[in-house]
C-alpha cells in the first residue's frame, strides 16, 4: 500500500479575498514506501505548499491525504502525531536552532514526542553520528558550529524523530560543493539503512537525477508528472519549456541525438554516461571489451 | 494569520487627500485629534465626523477599508463602553437590578466615547492608508528637524523608523516559518497553561531574535559600502513641496477647529 | 593605471591572536575583467572581497583601489564609490521601503543634487531591468528581483568595479539566470570590472578569468578552460566541474584521449561525434 496517497487534493490561499490563489490544484499521487523521491518544480509551481500537506502543517481546502491508509484529518487531534511520523525539514533548517547543546536541540523533536530519557538518549546519538557530528559537538552550542555542521544539526533534529517519511526542502541551499555533497551523501545513506521513504526537493536536476529513485514535478499549481529519473527525462523538452533544467550531461545525449547517434536511452548521470560511451565503443569495435 | 496584522498599512492613489504634502497631512491629523478631545459636545463630534466623512470621501479609499482598520479595536471600543454604562451612575436611571444601574449619563457617554474612539482611529488610519511609509518617516524627519539644535537625533530617528517598517514584512514571514518549523518537530504552539505557552515561545523567539541580530549586522556592512555616514551633508532625491491646495487643507481643517471651539465655548 | 583593484603581499588576521587568514597574498585585478573567485566555505574568498572596498583593512600588506591605498581614511568614500559590494542575502542589503528610495541611498549619503539623483536613479533602474518596479516594496520581490535592485543600488554609484558575494547562494535557477544576464551586460556595455564570488561552476566558466582559492593562498588562477582541465585538483578542494568535463574526464581515466579543456555540451557532443564515428 502507497504510503503517502494524495485524493484531488487542493488548496487555496486567502480564499474570498482577491488575493485567492489555488497553489495546488487536483493533485491525485500515490508513493509508496521506501522510495526516494526528487521533487522539483520553479518557485511558485505549489511545490513548497504541497509537501507541506504531508505532514498536515496546512489542511487542504479540498481532497484528502491519507498517510499509510489513513485520512490525516480523519481526527484532528491526531495531527500532531502526523507530524512526528512525517518529518519536515525546511529550507535553511539552522534558522531554527535554539537550544544551548546540539544535544538538546536534536533532542527537542523526541521529547515533544514524550518518549523515556533514555530512548531520546539513543536517539539523539545515533543520528548525530548518522550526519557525522562528532561526541564533543553534541555538548557545544549550536551557534559556534559552522554553517554546514549547523544544517546537519537541524537535519538531525528531525531525523531523531524516525519518521516513516522524510520530507527536506532545498536541503543543500547555499552550501558548497562539498558540502553538497556531503549532505546529500548522508540522507542517501540514512534512506539506504532505515529504508524510509525520502522526498527531497531541489533546484538542482543534476542532484535529483543523482539520487532520486522516483521524480515529481509540479507546474503551475498541478502535478505534471510522477515516474521514474528514466522517463521524466525523456520529456526533456517539455521540462525546459517550464523554466526548469535538464542536467548538462542528458542535454549532451539529447543534442547527440539530434545529430543521429540515438544511444536509445535517456541519460542523466555522469557514471551513467561513461558506461554508455564505453558499451558503445565496444560496439563500435573501438576498444577492446 | 499574521499577515493580518496591518501596521501604517498604505492604500497607494493619486486622490486629493493623496496628494497633499506629507508634512501638511500630519500636522492636519494632529489637528483632527485635537478637536476630537477639545470638543465636549455632541455638536463637536458632528462637526469632526463631517470632517472625517469629508477626506474619506476625497481620499477615495473603500469604505471597507477604513471599516477594517476598526476591527482591532472592537475589544477597547466594547470594554470602554461596557465600563462607561456601568460605572456612571449619575442620572436618571433607565434600568435598575441590585447593583447594577444603568442610567441615561451612561448610555450618553459611552455612545459619545464609541464615536470619539472610531474617528480617532478613522482619521489616523487614513493617514496611514493614503501616505506611504517612507512619506511618512520624510515628513516626521522634516517637521522634527528644528529639534536638531537640541541635539535631538532626529536624521537617526528616522531611519530606524525607516528600516523597521522596512524590516516588518520580512520578519513576519521569518516568525511564520520559524512556527511552521517548530510545529514540524512537534511544538505545541497552542499549549494550554500559560506556563505551557511561555515555554512554548522559547523555541521562535530565540531563532528570531538570532536571525534579527544577524540581518542588522548585514545590513549595516551594507550600508558602509554604500557610504553611509550618519545623516551627515546627506541629501535627498524626493524634495517635499507644498502646493496651494496644501494650504487650503489644512485651513479648511483649521476652520473646523474653531468651529469646534466656538460650539464648546458657546454652550 | 590599468589595474582597478590590487593586493601586495597582503595579511590578515582578524585579532591579534587569531590565525593568519592570509599571508603574502598578491593578486591584481584589470579595469574591464571579469573574474571569478572560487573556492569552498572558510577558505578566505568572502574575507578577501571585504578588502577590496576598506570593509576590512589589512594586518600587513597594502590593498590599493585605483591606486588609492584602503588604509588612507580620508578616502573611504573615493573607494567605495569605485568598487560596490553586493552580498548573498538579497533582504538584508535592502535599506529603504521603495525601491527607487533604495537605490538612492548611497547616491543620497554621497550628498548630491536631487535632479543627478533622480537621473541616476532611473538609469540604474533601467540598467538591472527593474524600471517598472521602482514603487514596489521589496518584499513584493522576488528573490532574483530583490538582488538586480541590490546592484542598481551600487551601480547608481557609478563604480568601476562591483565586487558580487555569492549573489545567487539564495535564488532559484530563475532568479540565478537573471541576476547573471545583468552582471554580464554590466561588464560588457560598461566596461566595469567584476569579481565574481561563487560556487557554481556554470557561473565561473562565464568569466574570463577563474581564481581558485584555498586556505587563504591562491591555488589556481587561469582561464575557466584551464582551470577546470584540472579535475582531480579541483575536487580534492571540494569544488565541482560542469558535468561535461566531468564525462571527459571520466574517459580520459579509462584510456581515452579526449580534449581535456571541454566545459559545455556543444563541445563534448562534437568530441563524443567524432569518438565514435
Amino acid at each position: 500500500m502507497a504510503i503517502l496517497k494524495t485524493e484531488n487534493l487542493t488548496y487555496t490561499y486567502s480564499q474570498g479575498t482577491p488575493f485567492e490563489k489555488t497553489a495546488v490544484d487536483n493533485v491525485n499521487i500515490e508513493i509508496e514506501r521506501g522510495e526516494f523521491v526528487g521533487v522539483i518544480g520553479h518557485t511558485g509551481s505549489g511545490k513548497s505548499t504541497l509537501i507541506q500537506h504531508f505532514n498536515g502543517l496546512l489542511q487542504p481546502t479540498l481532497g484528502k491525504i491519507y498517510l499509510d491508509g489513513m485520512d490525516i484529518w480523519a481526527n484532528k487531534k491526531n495531527i500532531r502525531n502526523i507530524r512526528f511520523r512525517v518529518g519536515l525539514v525546511f529550507q535553511y533548517p539552522e534558522y531554527q536552532l535554539f537550544e544551548d547543546t546540539v544535544y538538546r536541540d536534536i533532542a527537542f523533536g523526541p521529547k515533544n514526542m514524550g518518549l523515556s530519557e533514555a530512548e531520546i538518549d539513543g536517539r539523539v546519538r545515533r543520528t548525530a553520528q548518522a550526519v557525522g557530528l562528532s561526541e564533543e559537538v553534541l555538548e557545544k552550542s549550536p551557534f559556534e558550529l559552522s554553517g554546514g555542521q549547523k544544517r546537519r544539526v537541524a537535519i538531525a533534529g528531525v531525523m531523531a524523530m524516525e519518521p516513516e517519511v522524510l520530507i527536506l526542502d532545498e536541503p543543500t541551499a547555499g552550501l558548497d560543493p562539498g558540502g553538497r555533497d556531503k549532505i546529500l551523501g548522508q540522507i542517501k545513506e540514512y534512506h539506504k539503512m532505515t529504508g524510509n521513504t525520502v522526498l527531497l526537493v531541489s533546484h538542482s536536476m543534476e542532484d535529483v537525477a543523482k539520487y532520486a529513485s522516483k521524480i515529481l514535478v509540479m507546474n503551475e499549481s498541478r502535478l505534471f508528472c510522477y515516474d521514474t529519473p528514466q522517463n521524466v527525462f525523456r520529456r526533456s523538452e517539455e521540462i525546459t519549456q517550464m523554466g526548469l533544467s535538464v542536467p548538462q550531461i542528458t542535454r549532451v545525449f539529447d543534442m547527440l541525438r539530434q545529430k543521429g547517434v540515438d544511444l536509445n536511452d535517456e541519460v542523466y548521470t555522469v557514471k551513467y554516461a561513461v558506461g554508455l560511451i564505453t558499451e558503445e565503443l565496444r560496439k563500435r569495435g573501438k576498444i577492446d571489451a | 494569520m499574521l499577515k493580518d496584522i496591518t501596521i501604517g498599512q498604505y492604500f497607494p492613489g493619486d486622490s486629493f487627500v493623496h496628494r497633499i504634502d506629507p508634512r501638511f497631512k500630519i500636522i492636519i491629523t494632529i489637528v483632527f485629534i485635537a478637536m476630537l478631545f477639545i470638543g465636549s459636545s455632541p455638536v463637536c463630534l458632528e462637526v469632526g465626523a463631517v470632517f472625517c466623512l469629508m477626506s474619506i470621501i476625497l481620499s477615495k479609499i473603500p469604505f471597507k477599508m477604513i471599516l477594517k482598520s476598526l476591527k482591532p479595536i472592537v475589544m477597547i471600543l466594547a470594554v470602554t463602553s461596557v465600563l462607561n454604562l456601568f460605572l456612571i451612575t449619575g442620572g436618571e436611571p433607565y434600568f435598575e437590578w441590585k447593583f447594577i444601574k444603568i442610567t441615561d449619563q451612561g448610555v450618553y457617554t459611552s455612545v459619545f466615547m464609541i464615536i470619539r474612539i472610531i474617528l480617532l482611529i478613522a482619521g489616523t488610519s487614513l493617514l496611514t492608508y493614503t501616505t506611504s511609509p517612507i512619506a511618512l518617516t520624510d515628513a516626521i524627519e522634516r517637521l522634527l528637524s528644528p529639534l536638531k539644535v537640541f541635539k535631538l537625533p532626529v536624521h537617526d530617528l528616522a531611519m530606524m523608523m525607516t528600516i523597521a517598517l522596512r524590516f516588518v514584512p520580512t520578519l513576519i514571514e521569518e516568525t511564520e516559518k520559524i512556527m511552521s518549523a517548530q510545529k514540524a518537530r512537534g511544538a505545541d504552539l497552542d499549549g494550554g497553561s500559560i506556563k505551557d505557552k511561555v515555554k512554548s515561545v522559547i523555541p521562535i523567539i530565540i531563532p528570531l531574535f538570532i536571525s534579527a541580530v544577524r540581518r542588522a549586522g548585514e545590513l549595516a556592512t551594507a550600508m558602509e559600502c554604500r557610504c553611509y555616514n550618519g545623516g551627515n551633508g546627506r541629501t535627498k532625491m524626493r524634495q517635499l513641496k507644498c502646493s496651494p491646495s496644501d494650504f487650503t487643507a489644512l485651513g479648511l481643517s483649521l476652520l473646523f477647529m474653531i468651529a469646534v471651539i466656538y460650539v464648546n465655548i458657546a454652550q | 593605471m590599468s589595474e582597478i583593484a590590487e593586493a601586495v603581499n597582503l595579511e590578515f588576521r582578524y585579532d591579534e591572536e587569531a590565525e593568519l587568514i592570509f599571508e603574502n597574498l598578491n593578486l591584481s585585478f584589470k579595469q574591464g575583467e571579469m573574474t571569478a573567485i572560487l573556492g569552498h566555505n572558510g577558505c578566505g574568498k568572502s574575507t578577501f572581497a571585504k578588502h577590496l572596498n576598506a570593509i576590512l583593512l589589512p594586518s600587513g600588506g597594502k590593498v590599493y583601489v585605483d591606486g588609492i591605498d584602503t588604509a588612507d581614511e580620508t578616502r573611504l568614500f573615493d573607494i567605495r564609490q569605485r568598487v560596490g559590494m553586493v552580498f548573498q542575502n538579497p533582504d538584508n542589503q535592502i535599506v529603504a521601503t521603495i525601491v527607487e528610495e533604495d537605490v538612492a541611498f548611497a547616491l543620497e549619503n554621497l550628498g548630491g543634487p536631487p535632479q543627478e539623483i533622480r537621473r541616476r536613479v532611473d538609469e540604474a533602474l533601467q540598467a538591472v531591468g527593474m524600471y517598472k518596479y521602482r514603487l514596489h516594496a521589496p518584499h513584493q520581490l522576488s528573490g532574483g528581483q530583490k538582488q538586480r535592485v541590490a546592484i542598481a543600488g551600487i551601480i547608481a554609484m557609478r563604480p568601476k568595479c562591483i565586487v558580487l558575494d555569492e549573489p545567487t547562494a539564495m535564488l532559484d535557477p530563475v532568479g540565478r539566470n537573471k541576476v547573471m544576464k545583468t552582471v554580464k551586460k554590466l561588464n560588457e556595455e560598461f566596461g566595469i570590472t567584476i569579481i565574481l564570488i561563487t560556487h557554481y561552476m556554470e557561473e565561473a566558466s562565464q568569466c574570463k578569468r577563474v581564481i581558485v582559492m584555498d586556505k587563504g593562498k591562491v591555488l589556481m588562477d587561469d582561464c575557466p578552460k584551464e582551470v577546470f582541465s584540472n579535475v582531480d585538483k579541483l575536487k580534492e578542494v571540494g569544488l565541482d566541474v560542469p558535468q561535461a568535463t566531468e564525462l571527459v574526464y571520466e574517459l580520459n581515466k579509462l584510456g581515452l584521449s579526449l580534449d581535456t579543456h571541454i566545459t559545455d555540451e556543444n563541445e563534448c557532443c562534437e568530441a563524443l561525434l567524432k569518438l565514435l564515428s
